[in-house]
């Protein structure tokens, strides 16, 4: 049995946690998630002002913190922190943690390859609206392929401390130890799966141990001290969801299941780079206080096709708020944002879209919000987007006006005019998986 | 009788580009016909109202009691594209737990 405790869920998340898993007891791998879809388009962003930079600079400085521990107990550190910029990456925990064996993977960059795919005649139709990359090419600001466990597994085979890669399937961090330490094949469909089932659950970090979970969540206990999620891992691809004794929050099949459903699609194939996982496949138990045991996972052939993550400028974007208190709060704030509108087109601006919200009425949930009747204070949100960033910076300036101009009472404005934001949007699309070599490399 | 979803599930909700996917989650495992029978696409994209723009995917997990719901065009454009304060969907699940529903007594006993 090999125990993967997983210390982030994203870039930004608890910066205590990895700190905490490998103080609090025994695990053999510590996982790191810190890539969203579109971090890779600000890392690239970063890279182009610093070629030095492109990578999750959270990363070295924790190293640093725990390489002595991680050294002394042989925990070895599988993290997608690399970013853009793998190798600075690691040159960079090289300087906070001298000593360590760092292994690099590369090969998900196809940034510079975009043309020689549309050259081969890949089309990488967007996945979930069907058009073809040719419109928005010169509008594209990264291209990663996601890559598989396998590659992780072989980094993990030099014996290096600290693994690094760019963009690979989230869960593939938690499978590539099983692969390594188990010495799973690629057809082992099954097994495979089951670890791709059980780094699904554990990849969002807490949100499997008691965070942002509805189950009788007034009584999980001790939020501020909750434990991440330890996997522990069998060879026969039977695994338990646990986390470190005496941490808060709670791990029950409940919590479990709710974090098996968060962000797929259908269940029968969640497709990944090693496997084709069917979640409809999945037995839970709860076997003790925070133990949930996972098994009979059924798993299918890898696909053909690898998914990339292309990000790409998609227009500019503003949003802004103002308060406005009782009485008549919410038809106050109505009338502020029909004011702000007829000025909008009184100036013959443009947006592909001007949006509107009511917090403490209908922010979160649109129309599907329950009513309330004359709130002590509503707080209104006008977002716009389009093509034209003058247009936008023009809209910021109509907010604060109103305070003066407009419907009584209003304030809340003493952060400012809203900042003007560069829109990315994502790209989904397929390349062939022989497309993608990787490579690893050690640094020491 | 009528009851709001919460009574028999819980949910969690979540993005992808510009789908909303709600895992609703039966309570016990003697509710999951009434998941079945009550929560359809339909009455999901109903609920959402001009919130969701496509239509409602639902698949079955009869082995974890639980539903997946796919609300297409659901988020405003998605991720860094929509103008929502929830672009990302994360409160959806939490709405739909308001979502109203016919269940006998029998039904609830256990």
């Amino acid at each position: 049995m090999i125990r993967i405790a997983n210390g982030q869920g994203f870039w930004g998340d608890w910066l205590e946690a990895p700190v905490r898993l490998v103080d609090g007891g025994p695990i053999d791998y510590l996982t790191l998630d810190y890539l969203a879809e579109v971090t890779m388009s600000i890392l690239q962003k970063q890279r182009q002002q610093d070629p030095e930079l492109g990578y999750a600079r959270d990363f070295p400085p924790l190293i640093g913190r725990i390489a002595k521990k991680i050294r002394e107990r042989h925990i070895k550190v599988v993290a997608n922190a690399g970013g853009v910029n793998p190798l600075a990456c690691a040159r960079a925990v090289l300087k906070a943690a001298p000593g360590l064996k760092i292994a690099v993977v590369f090969g998900d960059d196809v940034l510079g390859r975009i043309d020689e795919f549309l050259g081969k005649g890949y089309a990488m139709r967007n996945i979930d609206t069907g058009e073809p990359i040719s419109t928005i090419r010169e509008h594209i600001l990264s291209a990663n392929a996601y890559i598989g466990a396998f590659p992780l597994a072989e980094a993990l085979a030099t014996n290096a401390d600290v693994v690094i890669s760019g963009r690979c399937a989230d869960a593939a961090l938690v499978l590539a130890p099983m692969i390594h330490r188990f010495g799973w094949g690629p057809d082992d469909y099954d097994k495979l799966a089951a670890g791709i089932v059980a780094g699904h659950i554990i990849e969002c970090g807490a949100q499997c141990s008691g965070g942002n979970c509805q189950v009788d969540w007034q009584n999980i206990p001790d939020l501020a001290n909750i434990g991440y999620p330890i996997v522990e891992a069998e060879p026969d691809g039977s695994f338990a969801v646990t986390k470190h004794p005496g941490t808060g929050g709670r791990i029950d099949s409940h919590g479990v299941k709710e974090q098996l459903l968060y962000e797929i699609g259908d269940p029968s194939q969640y497709m990944t780079p090693d496997c084709v996982a069917d979640f409809t496949s999945i037995q839970l138990e709860d076997t003790g206080p925070d133990r949930v045991r996972g098994y009979g996972v059924r798993g299918g052939p890898r696909p053909a096709m690898l998914k990339a993550s292309i990000s790409y400028h998609a227009g500019w974007k503003a949003s802004g708020t103002l308060v406005y208190s009782w009485p008549d709060a919410l038809e106050k704030a109505r009338v502020a944002d029909r004011i702000t509108r007829q000025r909008l087109a009184q100036l013959g601006l443009r947006f592909d879209e001007i949006h509107t919200e009511y917090f403490g009425v209908n922010a979160c949930h649109g129309p599907a919000a329950r009513p309330v009747s004359d709130p002590p204070e509503v707080q209104v949100r006008i977002g716009v987007r389009g093509p034209d960033k003058r247009a936008v910076d023009r809209f910021t300036r109509e907010m604060i006006p109103l305070v003066l101009t407009g419907p009584p009472g209003g304030t809340g404005y003493g952060e400012g005019r809203p900042e003007v934001r560069q829109i990315v949007a994502y790209w989904p699309a397929l390349i062939p998986r022989e497309e993608i070599q990787t490579r690893v490399e050690v640094v020491e | 009788m009528k009851l709001p979803l919460s009574r028999i599930a819980h949910t969690r909700s979540g993005d992808k580009g510009d789908i909303a996917n709600i895992g609703v989650i039966a309570w016990l495992p003697q509710y999951y016909p009434i998941l079945l029978r009550e929560v359809t696409p339909e009455r999901v994209k109903a609920f959402f109202g001009e919130m969701v723009k496509g239509g409602v995917d639902r698949f079955e997990l009869p082995n974890l009691y639980a539903l997946n719901l796919l609300l297409h065009h659901g988020l405003g454009g998605g991720g860094t594209v929509s103008l929502r304060t929830d672009a990302q969907g994360k409160t959806l699940g939490a709405a739909l737990l308001a979502m109203e529903i016919e269940v006998y007594e029998r039904e609830l006993t256990d």
